[in-house]
């Protein structure tokens, strides 16, 4: 079923009963063409593709829980292209401009919002890296503005400037930057990928790898073996997990990251901001909550949920970027699993076993690439070669020494 | 969380700093690349128990091996790193 807005009138006169399920809810079948473990943004965004560009539909997609309850339903929505290096940047531009054109193409409101990205320099150090970073992106042939203290002033009066440790001097600012609705991107691209044909198969959780002479068979899951020539894995925190089934170790660790959200408020913050001096970022949702976060709390983990002196660590850099947060009052907060690189840079790539991809190694960035991903992992899927977009982001990269490290923070996945 | 620190008790896990596994041992200089890439990059990242190394940076400063589930934080062992010889 299309939607339309004639869909829309024609519903609002008849009751609203016309409407029908977004997505089947099929019975595994007992063989793909290929496989796709991970029912978040990047392996629903990966099936869609798959069907779309190659013309691949005999695909299904195997999620443990529903759809979306990964880190696709938990994370803070901000979309930007705003990289240093050359692997990340046209990457991520070209996820940028699909975003630009999702909501047609998915025939889905995914609430894609440039509301612009600024990201604020507190010391003269730190502009010289926000200039740089801009030349880089406008080298690109991307948006990059660079602000001084008073044209961040105009947009966003209401910051601490003058805070005596933290002044804010400036900012860079990506207008084409911005939010997009989590839980819609998921619905869009299930959606979308179903009516090209692909099964969406939850409450199926992957538990074995079935390899046999190097090549991929397929996998075991709780609901029976199901085979396939191909199978790619979009896991995100749970990764390293089934790279173990099948026998690898990947240079990636789970770390848990929180998000939170305050009591809804009048309009007050048009864009999403983020805060120089320490790590915090920070929008507005529709319903008026603010929505903000910080960094991970710095050890493995599996459990989705954190601790209190990262809680903490968060809500100073809110006070000293925003006082006003002394008023208000957070509603909730939570944690996610993130799949940490060793260089801070994603993995789009074949694996050592034949027919087995891995995408994995968002860190806490990979809400953005969600279409760029899918894009790129079902080309490397369908053609077992990378597209010049994830040429760069191979799993050998760490034995080369072909490092995409933004950071240059080293082999220290807490510190990316 | 709090870890047990053999040296200071238990204590907030915010004094710690954290490194990370604490299995990988340093290959010998003239091992081949193949075993550096090991050391340096790859990670068993378990779901369940965890040795890992803490350093007690606010209490004692000695760096700890911690055994820790990563599914619950539950910690079942907590030893100074001088404890667990060279092997
Ligand atoms: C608090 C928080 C804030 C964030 N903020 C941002 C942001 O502002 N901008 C941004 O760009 N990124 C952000 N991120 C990162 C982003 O959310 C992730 O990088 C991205 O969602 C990961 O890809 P995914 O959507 O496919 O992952 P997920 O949604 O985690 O999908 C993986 C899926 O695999 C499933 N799975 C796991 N094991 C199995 C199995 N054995 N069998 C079957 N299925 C399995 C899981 O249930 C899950 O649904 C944030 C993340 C968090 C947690
Ligand atoms: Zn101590």
């Amino acid at each position: 079923m299309t939607y339309s807005f004639l869909r829309l009138a024609a519903e609002a006169l008849r009751g609203q009963t016309g409407w029908t399920p977004a997505w089947r809810d099929p019975e595994p079948k007992a063989e793909y063409d290929a496989l796709v473990v991970g029912g978040g943004g990047h392996g629903l965004a990966t099936a869609y593709y798959l069907a779309r560009e190659h013309g691949i539909t005999n695909v299904a997609v195997l999620e443990k829980g529903w759809i979306g309850s990964g880190n696709a339903g938990r994370n803070t929505t901000i979309i930007r292209s705003n990289y240093l290096l050359p692997g990340n940047e046209a990457f991520y531009e070209h996820s940028m401009k699909l975003w630009e054109g999702l909501e047609q193409d998915l025939n889905y409101n995914a609430m894609v919002s440039q509301r612009g990205v600024l990201n604020l320099v507190n010391s003269d150090a730190a502009r010289d890296a926000a200039a740089r970073r801009g030349n880089a992106m406008r080298l690109h042939g991307v948006d990059a503005e660079l602000l001084d203290a008073d044209g961040v002033r105009a947009m966003v009066p209401y910051l601490d400037f003058d805070n005596a440790r933290f002044p804010i001097k400036g900012g860079l600012l990506q207008r084409r930057g911005g939010t997009a609705r989590h839980d819609a991107v998921v619905w869009g691209f299930a959606r979308a990928a179903d009516r090209r044909g692909v099964d969406i198969v939850q409450n199926c959780e992957v538990t074995g790898i079935r390899v046999s002479n190097g090549r991929v068979m397929g996998v075991e899951t709780t609901r029976g073996f199901i085979g396939a020539g191909k199978v790619g894995l979009a896991v995100a925190g749970n990764s390293s997990r089934l790279a173990g089934m099948a026998g690898m170790r990947l240079p990636i660790e789970s770390h848990v990251l929180q998000a939170f959200v305050s009591e809804a408020i009048k309009p007050l913050i048009d864009c999403v901001i983020t805060f120089g001096a320490g790590h915090f970022y920070i929008s507005q949702s529709d319903k008026g909550g603010l929505v903000f976060g910080g960094d991970i709390d710095g050890y493995n983990s599996y459990a989705q949920r954190g601790g209190l002196p990262l809680v903490e660590d968060v809500m100073e850099a809110f006070m000293a970027l925003l006082p006003l947060a002394g008023r208000l009052r957070v509603l909730r907060s939570w944690g996610g699993i993130m799949d940490m690189s060793m260089d801070g840079s994603p993995i789009i790539d074949r694996s050592p076993i034949e027919g087995l991809y891995l995408n994995t190694g968002w860190c806490y960035g990979g809400f953005k690439a969600t279409p760029a991903s899918g894009w790129c992992f079902a080309w490397t899927m369908a053609k077992d070669e990378a597209h010049p977009l994830n040429a760069a982001m191979r799993l050998d990269r760490f034995a080369s020494g072909a490092l995409i490290d933004e950071k240059g923070a080293g082999p220290y996945p807490n510190k990316h | 969380m709090r870890i047990p620190c053999p040296h200071c008790g238990e204590r907030g896990h915010e004094e710690f700093a954290y490194y990370g596994a604490a299995d990988p041992r340093r290959p010998d200089a003239d091992a081949p690349l193949e075993a550096w890439h090991d050391y340096v990059y790859l990670r068993d990242n378990p779901a369940g128990p965890h040795r890992e190394l803490w350093q007690h940076v606010h209490g004692c400063r000695r760096w700890l091996e911690v055994t820790r589930d990563t599914r619950s934080h539950a910690i079942a062992a907590a030893r100074d790193v001088a404890a667990r010889g060279t092997a």
